[in-house]
């Protein structure tokens, strides 16, 4: 097969926005309410993307349950959580302007549970100070892309669905103004041209062999924006989410919701003991139970108690999971014991937590409202990506913006429960408003340059003229096991090195991978698209976990287990310019004093 | 019995055949683990869809053992027979294996009229109580696998109905428009007739299928069928009971709301070319 120019069909919008999960919808509501054209492009059909599973629910200060909430508390929340290593700007902008997005979720037909008197509901998560999250049951997810999908659908946006993206598409003078992709139920090809383009391409958890992620999340717009020569933040920082399932093997992974502990959910070691106790770390001791009595008495009333431990930020949790079941207290599947059937009434159970229940009777025998679930670490979402400018979510590439999971610096070194959702609907809104401000100043007409779309087209349909190369699978498998291995949740100098070596070989391999059959909805050869942006993908965080010698957030190292505070005044930016992938640390932004003062109780 | 044998439809809308797989059984495995199976060793083409492996974004809908059934939630060791057969969803038009065309349903999404809110309380929020918002939160627990537009035998059975039937996923949508307590639009006549509420003789094969246990019959098309009447019968009875949040409108009047068109709009009741069992 070789790709020529008439074999590509082009269709031009003003706004071209890649993803359709909850960044993608919220941007594309945005430009098309300013009456620009908008296509969205999504892998699958419309309405499954990632943003569908989400359970717990999205934070806003909304003040329903704890009127002493505001965006201050949620604003100081975010920094703590992301270790000082988040945009400050963003994590203000984040947390003054949740509460409105989430009302208008509302408006536009969210059904959010409610409290007594009739406003939305909100519940615990981990490393909020006040029970914060807006939520649906354990489907929030779900509620919050139905209610943007069918805004979309009403507003007359285009959906090309089930459309993969392969590269962005620049003009000569380097603006990215188009993409080139392909229909995967044909296999035929497609070229956008657009005088502004959204990534909104979510998450990375497929390059680990245990994750939360759908197939979906191959870090393509990571990689598709490194590509064009965008810069890069904190790709390092990955966050290993404390509770997947453990067992069976064919669902490690899959999460149980933080909502199970927001709800009162423990947990316990295999000597029945509540460890989280022997874990608390100095920055949330003063703010921590450390008797059970008192952690039990948090969950009804949180002034006159201090949070639980079991609702320290992820990545605490996470690591003490580690610890425990190194320490040979985990349970028969290694993992350990996350108890509700101990303190909830199974009627409350099924209604507060309906999908854990089902998810865990259906897929693992187990009845949570009897018995303990077994849960590890997943790898779960991504801090790092897109580096952007907050206002704007400008990437540093003309006629690039970039919102939600791909986009780094609103998290820090590591993401709360719940902003995730929120970070959508902000940051997708804001996103929405560059493009369209961007679109609007555009003179002239999109002008992609056709030698970079054949490149990409034909690298696309190389593995159809091999006979005998390796199976895209066997090179999944192998680079799932390598991530899961040596670029883990916990991390090491040699192990990182190694890693880096065979993420070189897999390259190497990667341009000998062939597949069978035709181009019509052909798995294997989807996968085959998918494998470079999941290398590249690797490639970046291992090397932002090398440079990084401290332990922050969600990156750990065995090797350099404190903080160093030097290290925490600085990203660490990878780009590539003329083919050459650097790396080096960059200052914070500096944040101003009045925000400063939020923090000034700290040692 | 360790070893397992699969029956899997291959082909594409040109025609094809059953393809038998032979696998090793793996404790705790799911349907789609098996097919994930031999895609990575036997056929490495065959297609499905798939998202979340957990039950939430309905995409890997297929018929097994003649039941329409997610296939990540369907345990093996659920399946009593040790030859299992999966086949595409058989309402949709084949693409490719088991990947059908669903764009029926997204046809049909362009034919409600969307969600439109009352005035908000002075200080522009809303307020609604839990025990008002459970029924319709039970309809937005839909995921949109379309397993019950697949069942229903009103366009199963009969291609043409596509054009006058929204199908028991819509009828969902509808009521949980219906009784959103925030929505001002009236459907009612809309459904009765453009939208083919009248077709469905409530036989309940949607509810049975439904992985999310929507009371699809009893609690969404039976009560929105109860309205329509009310609508064209007794209006006074209806306003009576509704506390006039919803002025009357006619199907066009409704239909015009809809982002877009493409329902015959010329009928009035039931059409004469669809077919009725
Ligand atoms: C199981 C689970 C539970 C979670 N629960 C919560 C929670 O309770 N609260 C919270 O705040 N966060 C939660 N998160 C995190 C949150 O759901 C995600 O971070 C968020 O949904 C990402 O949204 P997004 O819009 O950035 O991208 P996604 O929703 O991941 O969508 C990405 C879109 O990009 C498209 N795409 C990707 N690559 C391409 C390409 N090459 N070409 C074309 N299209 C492409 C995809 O098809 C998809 O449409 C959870 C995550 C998981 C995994
Ligand atoms: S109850 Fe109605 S909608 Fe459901 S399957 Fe039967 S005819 Fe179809
Ligand atoms: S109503 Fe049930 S069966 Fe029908 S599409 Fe929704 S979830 Fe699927
Ligand atoms: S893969 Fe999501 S429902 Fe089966």
């Amino acid at each position: 097969m070789n790709i020529v120019a008439s074999d590509i069909t082009s269709q031009s919008f003003d706004i071209l926005i890649i993803g359709a999960g909850g960044a993608g919808l919220r941007a594309a509501i945005e430009t098309r309410s300013r009456g620009l054209s908008t296509a969205v492009v999504c892998k699958s059909l419309f309405g499954k993307a990632h943003t569908v599973m989400a359970e717990g629910g999205i934070a806003a200060s909304l003040g329903n349950v704890y009127p002493e909430d505001g965006w201050k508390v949620h604003f100081r929340d975010t920094m703590r959580g992301g270790k000082m290593l988040n945009n400050w700007r963003m994590a203000q902008l984040h947390a003054q302007e949740a509460p409105d997005r989430v009302l208008e979720l509302e408006a536009w037909g969210a059904l959010f549970d409610r409290t007594e008197d009739g406003r939305i509901h909100q519940r615990d998560f981990g490393g909020h100070k006040y029970a914060r999250l807006a939520h649906v049951g354990d489907r929030t997810g779900l509620e919050m892309i139905r209610t943007l999908q069918y805004k979309a659908i009403s507003m007359g946006i285009e959906v090309f669905m089930e459309c993969k993206i392969l590269r962005l598409l620049t003009d000569s003078s380097g603006n990215v103004c188009g993409a080139i992709g392909y229909w995967r139920p044909s296999g035929d090809l497609i070229l956008f041209k657009a005088k502004a383009v959204i990534l909104a391409t979510g998450g990375i958890g497929k390059s680990w062999k245990y994750t939360s992620n759908s197939w979906e999340s191959t870090g393509d717009g990571h990689a598709l924006a490194f590509q064009v020569g965008a810069d890069m933040i904190d790709m390092e920082c990955v966050q290993f989410h404390p509770t997947g399932m453990v067992w069976p093997l064919s669902v490690r992974g899959l999460l149980v919701t933080e909502g199970v502990r927001g709800d009162g959910g423990v947990l316990r070691n295999s000597n029945n003991e509540r460890f989280m106790f022997n874990y608390i770390p100095d920055m949330f001791r003063a703010e921590t139970a450390d008797t059970e009595e008192e952690a039990d008495r948090w969950y009804a009333d949180h002034s006159s108690a201090r949070r639980t431990p079991d609702l320290l930020p992820r990545d605490e949790v996470a690591r003490a999971i580690n610890s425990e079941v190194k320490a040979g207290r985990g349970s028969p599947h290694g993992g350990v014991f996350l108890d509700i059937a101990t303190r909830l009434t199974p009627d409350e159970i099924k209604r507060k937590l309906p999908s854990m229940y089902t998810q865990f009777l259906e897929l693992a025998g187990v009845d949570i409202t009897r018995q303990p679930m077994e849960v590890g670490p997943t790898c779960h979402y991504m801090m790092g990506g897109v580096r952007v400018d907050a206002e704007t979510e400008a990437a540093t590439v003309p006629g690039l913006f970039a919102a939600g999971e791909v986009a780094g610096g609103m998290h820090g070194a590591n993401r709360l429960g719940g902003n995730s959702l929120s970070d959508l609907v902000v940051f997708g809104r804001r996103a929405g408003i560059g493009a369209a401000d961007h679109a609007e100043g555009f003179s002239g007409t999109p002008e992609p340059e056709m030698g970079q779309a054949l490149e990409a087209a034909n690298e696309a349909m190389r593995p159809f003229n091999d006979e005998n190369g390796e199976s895209p699978y066997t090179l999944q498998a192998d680079l799932q096991d390598c991530m899961q291995r040596l670029v883990g949740i916990i991390r090491t100098e040699a192990e990182l090195r190694q890693a880096l070596e065979k993420i070189s070989e897999l390259k190497d391999r990667l341009g000998r991978v062939s597949v069978n059959g035709g181009k019509q909805y052909n798995p294997s050869w989807n996968l085959a698209t998918d494998l470079p942006s999941m290398l590249s993908l690797s490639e970046m965080v291992t090397r932002g976990a090398l440079e990084r010698k401290e332990s922050r957030g969600g990156h750990t190292r065995d090797d350099y287990p404190q903080p160093d505070p030097e290290l925490g005044k600085v990203n660490f930016v990878q780009r590539k310019r003329d083919g050459e992938h650097s790396i080096q640390p960059e200052p914070l932004l500096k944040m101003p004093d009045e925000l400063k003062a939020l923090f000034e109780d700290e040692h | 019995m360790t070893e397992v044998t699969m029956n899997i439809w291959r082909g594409d809308s040109n025609g094809g055949n059953f393809e038998q797989y032979k696998l090793e059984r793996v404790e705790g495995e799911v349907v789609l683990d098996v097919v994930h199976r031999i895609q990575a060793t036997l056929a490495p083409d065959l297609a499905c869809r798939w998202n979340c492996k957990a039950g939430k974004c309905g995409s890997c809908s297929a018929e097994i053992d003649g039941k329409p059934s997610l296939m990540c939630m369907t345990r093996m060791d659920t399946l009593p027979n040790d030859t299992i057969t999966i086949t595409p969803m058989k309402t949709f038009p084949i693409i490719k294996d088991l990947v059908t065309d669903v764009s029926f349903n997204y046809v049909m999404a362009r034919q409600i009229p969307p969600f439109t809110p009352g005035k908000p309380q002075p200080d522009g929020t809303y307020r609604m109580q839990q025990v008002d918002i459970d029924r319709a939160q039970e309809f937005h627990k839909c995921i949109e696998c379309f397993l019950c537009q697949d069942v229903c035998h009103v366009i199963r059975d009969h291609e043409v109905n596509k054009l006058y039937y929204a199908g028991p996923r819509f009828f969902v949508k509808l009521a949980s428009l219906e009784m959103h307590p925030l929505d001002t639009v009236d459907r009612r006549a809309l459904m009765r007739e453009y939208l083919g509420l009248g077709f469905c003789n409530i036989t309940k094969c949607c509810t049975e299928v439904c992985p999310e246990h929507i009371k699809i019959t009893d609690n969404a098309i039976i009560p929105l069928k109860e309205r329509v009447v009310d609508a064209s019968y007794d209006p006074i009875a209806w306003l009576g009971r509704k506390i006039r949040r919803k002025s009357k409108m006619t199907a066009q009047e409704a239909y015009e709301l809809a982002p877009a068109r493409v329902a015959p709009t010329s009928l009035d009741g039931i059409p004469a070319t669809a077919v009725e069992d």
